[in-house]
């Protein structure tokens, strides 16, 4: 079967600075993959290079088997490439039901409006239901965080990049999102989970690629990676 | 305020201003009137680009003049009517909005910025350089010795402006509740944001850039015929790009209402403020009005309407 | 023959010019590359240092180049303090770059009219036994009132450099530039420092302002002709580099001397657009950037 996500010898440089290189993931349709790796090894810019964000230098990037590589963003969001950010980027003076409907309006997968999901819909999905008509500025991290899927669920996106979507929760609020993520999945969403919390991750994944200095140290089951000598090192430090 | 309800209060305003000229009004307020209406229209164009996307052009006086000079030009080579003169000049200024743009909108905002900064003064050198529209010396205009309905030349303009001034608010209405402006209000906000959520931002503020400028240029058409005589420092004069930046900042840039009402407001008092005091004082003024108001109210009059009756409210 | 002769007085005299250039264009550097601050209001700032030395030659006989220098720690508290306005205004409250961009709009055009109200409009000029006098080698003749400038804006360029490169603070100035976090960590305050480099930008204007009236007659307005050149000088030489600036001014007076020189002087304003236009679609991040 054709994979949904093809990254194929993907390289990035700041200047002199390697973020990328030749980085090669495939994802299957329908997949929970984890994406894990120190900070600075190049996660965030492989992402901001699969969602158009950034243009990679070289490699391609293929997405149900269409090259996207010069796509800019607002046209691979309605191929089905969604993502959220790291740091929250919400509208800050539009209302939270307002934020939803910018992506409705402009990224939805569905080119009927008809076909589209209800703003009221997502934010039941989400859970942000009572503070549909708040402004973004006011909301709370957690809720912040909910927005940023929400706006990415809001497309019908065939594939949702989470980045870092629980950094700074608690512990019940991680559980909250996981939750969101699974159900998600459930709904035929494949999904690649950048994520610092270990717990989080090796729950979620199906399967964890592991990014080092830009370059990916390693890639398969979950269990099988924490136990790889080179991801520990990568980690702990040599 | 509903689309019907708009609609009609701006063809009343139209007829109204239609009505004046029948009553035999001095023929003075229809002078200051027209630079009031004149700056409606710029400060309008400027929040189209600068209130709803938050792209700061301070080259307003370049748009204007690039009307001003093609509406010469064309006069002096063909000798059109008014309103193709209108129509040619914001042709011409959308053009050269839209190259400005397409060069520099790629880039931080404040490039672009910079970029019609600049602009105006490099056109200012071709100008004066260019000796058909008369040059670094100026030229003079002649107005056409009749028109049709009108009792003077200066009432006929003064409805030009009227409709020009009228027509801006509605154009500007009109895009923000669009599709259009709910994208340029997601830019301002949060570009980044913007593009990975479908929103064409390039597209969009280049759509914004050209509108903007074809409207400035519209605005400068008839100025010729309004002043009669006409120099490079007249039409690219500083005072046009600060009060199209002054008083949509002044009054409010997230919607039609603010620079309409800033516009109405510091044109006026500086229409009276002529006529009593200096020039120079009355554009310093205006500079440290938005000096102010950038730091202590920062969203306009309309924004600290808002928050008053909001708290009146609360209470 | 003689075209040859032409040529290389257009370009040595673009050269002296880019000299001076650099000198108006440091502050911007700065300000703008360095601290991200896009001060439009730089060039008014300088016309305020041409004034200020008009008065003390005017007024007391006092060289326009030595009241430059003694202007500069009056327009370095100024702009120290202005830097803390501005601070508590805009960037504690949070990036807006718009209103930002209107303030430092409104200061330019206040600055100009108080200008205009307390000296009028007409062209001022200063008088120096150098003015008026040339220096020459063969066919090669060189105004004094060039030269001076640019020896001294030369000194002004090497002496901010060395005290970038080579001064506590001035590492500190350059380290802000890159990372306010990691300055936080070194336990120095990024604002006080900011504070410090602003001030230094605005005292270089006191000097490039004697400057340019010792070149030339000055009118208050006249600092709007100096906002494309200082932009294209500091987008060009990379962005907050010194020796950038340098190379990027003397490109630009040598690009403009030879248009002065071979299409006629009204023509020369137009050249720092096209530059300017030029490096940003081309290469944004300057000639030095990397």
């Amino acid at each position: 079967m054709q994979p949904l996500l093809l990254a194929k010898s993907v390289t990035k440089r700041f200047g002199g600075f390697t973020a990328l290189d030749h980085v090669d993931i495939t994802v299957s349709s329908g997949e929970r993959l984890g994406l894990i790796g120190p900070n600075g090894s190049g996660k965030t810019t492989f992402i901001n290079c699969i969602s158009g964000t950034l243009r990679n230098d070289s490699g391609s990037v293929f997405f149900d088997g269409a090259d996207i590589s010069t796509l800019p963003a607002h046209q691979r969001i309605r191929k089905g490439i969604a993502r959220s950010f790291q740091i929250p980027k919400p509208f800050p003076t539009m209302t939270v039901r307002e934020n939803i409907l910018i992506p409705l309006e402009f990224g939805s997968t569905k080119s009927k409006s008809q076909d589209r999901r209800s703003p009221d819909d997502v934010l039941d999905l989400i859970g942000l239901t009572e503070k549909a008509n708040e402004t973004a500025a006011h909301l709370t991290q957690v809720e912040l965080r909910k927005l940023e899927l929400a706006r990415a669920v809001a497309v019908d996106p065939k594939l949702l990049i989470s980045d870092e979507a629980m950094a700074g929760l608690s512990h019940s609020e991680v559980d909250d999102i996981l939750e969101i993520l699974l159900s998600l999945n459930a709904g035929g969403i494949t999904i690649i989970m950048i994520e610092h919390i270990m717990r989080a991750v090796m729950h979620f994944s199906e399967r964890i690629v592991v990014l080092d200095a830009g370059q990916k140290i390693a890639d398969g089951e979950p269990n099988t990676v924490a136990e790889d000598p080179r991801v520990q090192e990568a980690y702990l430090g040599n | 305020m509903k689309g019907s309800v708009f609609f009609i209060g701006a063809c009343t305003v139209v007829l109204a201003g239609l009505a004046l000229t029948r009553l035999g009004v001095n023929e003075y307020y229809f002078f200051a009137g027209y630079v009031v209406l004149q700056f409606v229209v710029l400060a309008t164009a400027w929040n189209i680009l600068g209130g709803y996307a938050g792209y700061v052009n301070f080259g307003s006086a370049g748009f204007f003049a690039i009307g001003v000079y093609c509406s010469i030009a064309l006069t002096k080579a063909f000798s059109l009517p008014l309103p193709l003169l209108i129509l040619a000049s914001s042709i011409a200024a959308g053009l050269i909005g839209l190259a400005t743009g397409y060069l520099t909108l790629r880039l931080r905002g404040v490039f672009f910025a910079i970029a019609t900064l600049a602009l105006a003064i490099v056109l200012e050198t071709l100008v004066s350089n260019w000796s058909y529209v008369g040059g670094a010396a100026g030229t003079f205009v002649m107005r056409p010795k009749t028109v049709i309905f009108f009792d003077s030349y200066v009432e006929f303009l003064f409805i030009v402006m009227l409709v020009l001034a009228v027509s801006s608010v509605v154009i500007a209405r009109t895009i923000e509740r669009s599709r259009f402006g709910r994208g340029l209000r997601a830019i301002r906000d949060e570009e980044v944001a913007a593009e990975s959520m479908g929103v064409p931002t390039l597209k969009l503020k280049l759509l914004a850039t050209t509108l903007s400028g074809a409207l400035m240029g519209a605005a400068g058409a008839p100025f010729s015929y309004y002043v009669t005589y006409v120099d490079p420092p007249s039409a690219f004069n500083l005072s046009f790009a600060v009060n199209a930046v002054a008083m949509p900042l002044i009054g409010g840039t997230a919607t039609w209402l603010g620079p309409l009402i800033g516009a109405l407001l510091l044109g006026s008092i500086q229409q009276i403020a002529t006529v009593t005091i200096s020039s120079e004082l009355n554009l310093l003024i205006v500079g440290l009005t938005l000096i102010i108001f950038v730091i202590v109210a920062p969203d306009g009059l309309v924004g600290a309407a808002r928050r008053i009756s909001k708290w009146v409210r609360g209470n | 023959m003689f075209e040859h002769q032409l040529f290389l007085n257009a370009v040595l005299s673009g050269l002296l010019l880019g000299g001076f250039y650099a000198s108006v264009s440091i502050g911007l550097t700065i300000s703008f590359g360095q601290l991200n601050i896009v001060n439009i209001a730089h060039p008014a700032f300088v016309i305020v240092g041409s004034y200020a030395a008009y008065t003390a030659n005017s007024g007391l006989g006092l060289d326009p180049i030595v009241s430059g220098i003694l202007f500069m720690p009056v327009f370095f508290a100024g702009g120290a303090v202005f830097y803390r306005v501005y601070h508590v205004c805009f960037e504690a409250r949070g990036d807006d770059p718009l209103r930002g961009l209107a303030f430092f709009f409104g200061i330019m055009f206040v600055i100009e009219v108080l200008l205009i109200i307390a000296y009028g409009v007409d062209y001022r000029l200063v008088e120096a036994a150098y003015i008026g006098e040339t220096v020459g080698y063969g066919a090669i003749t060189l105004p004094l009132r060039m030269v001076a400038p640019f020896l001294a804006a030369l000194i002004l360029t090497f002496g901010i450099q060395l005290f970038l490169s080579k001064t506590f603070t001035g590492r500190a100035i350059m380290a802000v530039a890159q990372d306010q976090i990691a300055v936080q960590l070194m336990a120095i305050n990024p604002t006080y420092i900011k504070q410090i480099a602003f001030g230094i930008a605005i005292m270089t204007a006191s000097l490039a302002g004697a400057l340019l009236i010792v070149i030339g007659p000055v009118e208050p307005s006249m600092g709007r002709q100096y906002i494309g050149r200082v932009f294209a000088i500091a987008v060009l030489g990379g962005m907050g580099s010194i020796p950038g600036t340098l190379v990027a001014a003397l490109i630009l007076g040598v690009a403009e001397s030879l248009t002065a020189t071979f299409y006629g002087p009204s023509w020369a304003p137009a050249v720092s657009f096209g530059l300017l236009l030029g490096a940003l679609a081309l290469r944004p991040q300057g000639l030095f950037g990397r």
